[in-house]
């Protein structure tokens, strides 16, 4: 059985299910992540990507089914809680606060601790101002740190949004979709990126782009009509006759 | 026993007025999204039709048929309150889609000018305006193909304003010089009585009703029946329901959701100005008379889960007959020797006004376990 | 934004203050003391307007309710008037209470024998129901337009409550309190309304400077985040709720202050403060000042209050059609108010218009379509 708890697991999603008016998002899903380890999950349309990210990030509660993340079940605990625990995510369409400068929207992401007293009452630490000043030099927003982040290219709100997730210093990366509508040398730049952050932290990608996601060279776990496919390296999957099937449609259907 | 059947109809009766009034509402925020505040001033509206086809049937050549105005004036509003909403859909609210806070506030603002207008401008130049609003307004959309398609359009819908201001001005005029009532000015309070016909009581399984209030259930049933059948039955029902299940869809298969828009918006305000004469029937109608409604009909509409009228209609008969259960004190005739401290607790409620403060506070009570009312809408959309 | 633009503002921002304290400097000086008075009570409104702009024009809920916190504060401040002013009454109990052949004085009346307890009790009290009835709605994610509807509804209780007890708090007449004594002295008075003017300006500056410090900072921006991206806030681990509850009971607390010092300076206190018209002018006094700027909210508060007060001298029929027209202009012309108008494009663009000033050329806006991430 797929479910039994290993140590070295940050992540078990044990039978999820999730049922929308009886459609079925989601359909006994059972998928497991090792600590620093990235991992792409790739999937059709209507697979049920993004509510797999939903459930883990507390956003849908699952019908059926168990999230534990560092031994602790997530199922039922709100999602700023999820968060502080150490689950970060990046959304599918650039999601910043456009309203705020680019140091502003770094700031809310490296604060801790995030309650209200804290906020008001104390000026930021200066370990996080050095964060901060890294973060940008990583993502080239050096120069933009007091720019609206709504006057920011799209690829720049894409890395701004990456380095806000990375800023929360989570243990678990979600990322949805960071390379839509970027341009070739800046999905390198992306892949590249990502490929950086894991080993020290743990990296979920999901995305369509194949190329995207053969540079990230990494597990892949396929997606399709709400359960895990089948899982492998690149290759296997592509040589996999049911991945083959769901992409290119079965001959006797 | 009989105080049941007493509380019952008590209860009805006031669920009715509620649901008549908050009919149109559960349609224009429910199906559009749309916050009207000026909801309850086309009400008004409604009302002071009723007031003026009143006096108009008193002028000789319609004297025979008076006791038919109050019919006549339930399609009047409905087209005078129409007619209105569609211009504010024109003008204002159609700029505001997508942004319901900002709409609020701007039809706060029109609230504020149509309560004025009823007190500054006499009721017969009203009447006048109404009547070319709604000639300018729909003269262009019945003009033949050939006309519309021409590239003088703009000169036919020009003369058509000319023509439609002319006839305001006319008309405004005739029933100036002919009903002296309407001529003037007037902040006062107006009232309608009703025909002969709707006066006294009747009996019903032992227990006397007001034939108005009857009168009150049947428009709202007759109301309630109509717009069902219109949502279910009809072409436009059915574009209108497909516009709220998903806009863009719609509009790429064709649908014209400007006019889905206009239509959705025109039905719901027309439906206000039928609660209007509802109204008119309980007490005097004033430039406020619709004021008192409004967050009465949002709260039945929230309540009931925002899209389904279904909800509505039972949050109102719900809302109506704890009203009258609490404001009546029906509790304390039903069990007469209840413990004192439970028994002053109700005396203290058994008053309008505390019976509201009660209703009110119960709902958002209510509305902290259920937070989308009785019926919620289902399905993966709703949160976004 | 260039360097000379943020000169321009500073400038701007600077000679609107020194105006200001000039004027209410000069004021009561300058002034026959029925003006003063009326200054005096625009201003007071400013602090409730100041409460709407944080919540409103920062963290973008638009309560209807605002009325509830600020009758609050001045039935607070008119019920110690009252009761310390009720020697010479039977039983030693405010006036009207024999009108309803009440003798003994009702419990809740009792604290506020105590100066001290008032002084707290005008802004806590508010504060706490504020924080209260946010927290309930704010915990069910109840927002946008329900929110609105909710604290109108909320509104309406109040009224009603305080409407209907007559035995306990005068009901529909309200509390006077311009015959009442303070520290020997009428409060009605010509001197004792000059000093209430003082005290107003002075509290009004001290409740921008805290405004002011409140939307500074991180505290400021998570408002803002919540305004514009609440589950984006609530994902980065921030909990929405205690800083939505926080600041609608920071609004509460103002619109108590605010309360008070109008009830001092307009001889009553009565349910029609908590009227659903009233609440709903509070937020169109922010939005024509400008939402979201400090100083657009105090300026907007006393120049409607101004105009209307001119206008219903002059035309007493007009002024519903004005203020119809200005709630339909701000939302469809102006959104950002005045203020926010000046602050932003508005007047390079006006002058544009007339040929004055050159074209900035920009790229054509680029256009995200951002619901798409959210169902998939």
């Amino acid at each position: 059985m797929r479910g039994i708890m290993d140590n070295t697991d940050l992540l078990n999603l044990i039978d999820i299910t999730v049922s929308f008016e009886g459609f079925l998002a989601l359909n006994k899903l059972n998928l497991n992540l090792k600590k620093g380890e990235l991992r792409a999950v790739i999937g059709p349309n209507g697979a049920g990507k993004t509510t797999f990210l939903d459930v883990i990030t507390g956003k849908v509660k699952p019908t059926k089914g168990e999230v534990i993340f560092k031994g602790k079940s997530l199922v039922g605990r709100k999602e700023h809680k999820i968060a502080r625990l150490g689950v970060g995510r990046k959304f599918q369409s650039p999601r910043i606060f456009e309203n705020l400068t680019v140091k502003e929207n770094l700031e809310i992401s490296v604060t801790t601790p995030k309650s209200p007293l804290n906020l008001i009452n104390k000026s930021i630490k200066d370990e996080q101002i050095n964060e901060i000043e890294r973060l940008m030099k990583i993502v080239n927003l050096a120069q933009k740190v007091d720019s609206k982040a709504g006057s920011l290219s799209h690829g720049q709100k894409q890395w701004l949004e990456i380095a806000m997730l990375v800023g929360q210093k989570p243990d678990l990366m979600l990322v949805d979709e960071p390379v839509a509508g970027l341009t070739d040398e800046e999905t390198d730049l992306t892949a590249d990126l990502l490929k950086s952050l894991s080993g020290e932290n743990t990296v979920v990608v999901i995305d369509h782009d194949m190329e995207f996601i053969r540079r990230l060279d990494s597990n892949v776990s396929v997606l399709n009509q709400g359960t895990v496919l089948c899982e492998g390296t690149m290759e296997t999957i592509q040589k996999d006759q049911k991945v083959i099937d769901v992409y290119l449609g079965r001959p006797e259907d | 026993m009989e105080l049941l059947l007493d509380s019952l109809f008590n209860g009805v009766a006031i669920g009715s007025v509620l649901l008549v009034a908050a009919l149109g509402l559960a349609i224009v925020f429910g199906l559009m999204g749309v916050i009207n505040l000026a909801h309850g001033e086309l009400m008004m509206l409604g009302a002071y039709t009723t007031y003026v086809t009143q006096l108009i049937f008193k002028l000789p050549i319609l004297k025979p048929f008076y006791n038919s105005y109050i019919i006549v004036s339930i399609f009047l509003a409905f087209i005078v309150s129409g007619v209105v909403g569609i211009l504010l859909e024109k003008t204002i609210i159609r700029k505001l889609y997508g942004s319901p806070l900002e709409t609020l506030l701007a039809t706060w603002g029109v609230s504020l000018i149509l309560q004025q207008f009823v007190r500054s401008v006499p009721l017969a130049y009203g009447t006048g305006l109404v009547i070319s609003l709604l000639i300018a307004l729909f003269l262009p959309t019945i003009f033949p193909l050939k006309i519309k398609e021409s590239i003088n359009f703009k000169y036919y819908k020009f003369s058509t304003w000319i023509f439609a201001a002319l006839t305001g001005v006319l008309t405004g005029s005739l029933i100036s010089s002919s009903v002296s009532k309407l001529s003037r000015a007037s902040a006062r309070n107006v009232d309608v009585t009703a025909p002969s016909w709707m006066r006294g009581q009747v009996e019903i399984i032992g227990t006397t009703f007001p034939k108005t209030r009857l009168m009150i259930i049947v428009i709202t049933l007759i109301s309630v029946i109509a717009i069902t059948l219109f949502l279910n039955q009809s072409a436009w029902g059915m574009r209108i329901r497909a516009v709220t299940q998903n806009r863009q869809m719609s509009d790429c298969l064709g649908i014209s959701t400007e006019k889905v828009d206009i239509i959705t918006f025109g039905i719901g305000s027309g439906l206000a100005g039928v609660a209007g004469v509802a109204v008119s029937l309980l007490g005097s109608v004033g430039p406020n008379v619709g004021g008192n409604y409004i967050v009465g009909c949002f709260m039945v509409v929230v309540l009931g889960g925002v899209g389904n009228l279904l909800g509505t209609v039972f949050a109102s008969f719900g809302i109506g007959i704890m009203t009258d259960l609490i404001g009546a004190g029906r509790l304390l005739s039903i069990w007469p020797d209840m413990p004192l401290p439970l028994s002053n607790t109700i005396n203290f409620f058994a008053t309008t006004s505390m019976a509201r403060v009660m209703i009110f506070a119960l709902i958002v009570i209510f509305l902290q376990f259920k937070p989308t009312g009785l019926f919620p809408q289902k399905g993966r959309m709703v949160e976004n | 934004m260039s360097f000379s633009k943020i000169k321009f503002d500073k400038k701007i921002v600077l000679s609107f203050w020194i105006i200001l304290i000039a004027l209410i400097i000069a004021a009561p000086t300058l002034l026959p003391v029925f003006r003063l008075n009326l200054l005096g009570r625009y201003l007071s409104l400013s602090i409730v307007a100041l409460g709407v702009d944080l919540i409103w024009g920062y963290t973008g809920l638009l309560s209807l309710g605002q009325g509830i916190f600020f009758a609050l504060g001045g039935y607070c401040a008119a019920m110690y008037l009252q009761i310390t002013s009720s020697s010479e009454f039977p039983n030693n109990i405010p006036e009207f209470f024999a009108l309803y052949g009440v003798e003994k004085l009702p419990f809740f009346w009792e604290p506020f024998r105590s100066p001290i307890f008032t002084f707290f009790a005008i802004w806590i009290i508010p504060a706490l129901v504020a924080g209260l009835i946010g927290f309930l709605v704010f915990r069910n994610r109840i927002k946008g337009v329900y929110f609105s509807i909710l604290t109108q509804a909320s509104l309406l209780v109040f009224f009603n409550f305080f409407n209907g007890q007559q035995k306990l708090i005068n009901g529909t007449n309200g509390l006077k309190t311009d015959v009442t004594q303070l520290f020997g002295q009428m409060v009605g008075s010509e001197s004792m309304q000059r000093i209430f003017f003082w005290i107003t300006a002075i509290l009004v500056i001290a409740a921008w400077f805290f405004a002011k410090w409140v939307v500074k900072g991180r505290f400021g921006n998570i408002l803002i985040g919540i305004r514009d991206d609440e589950p984006r806030v609530r994902f980065t681990g921030y909990n929405p709720v205690i800083f939505k509850t926080i600041i609608f009971s920071i609004a509460g607390g103002l619109a108590g202050i605010s309360g008070a010092l109008y009830t001092v300076q307009s001889g009553i206190v009565s349910p029609q403060f908590m009227t659903v018209p009233f609440s709903i002018e509070m937020v169109i006094w922010v939005a024509v000042g400008g939402r979201g700027t400090l100083l657009g909210a105090i300026l907007g508060a006393v120049f409607i209050n101004y105009a209307k007060s001119l206008v219903s001298e002059a035309l007493p029929a007009s002024w519903m059609f004005i203020q119809g027209g200005l709630f339909i202009l701000v939302v469809t012309a102006l959104p950002e108010g005045v203020l926010g108008w000046i602050q932003g494009d508005g007047p390079r663009n006006l002058l544009q218009r007339f040929g004055l000033k050159r074209k900035i050329e920009t790229y054509p806006s680029l256009e995200v379509n951002n619901n798409e991430g959210n169902n998939g």
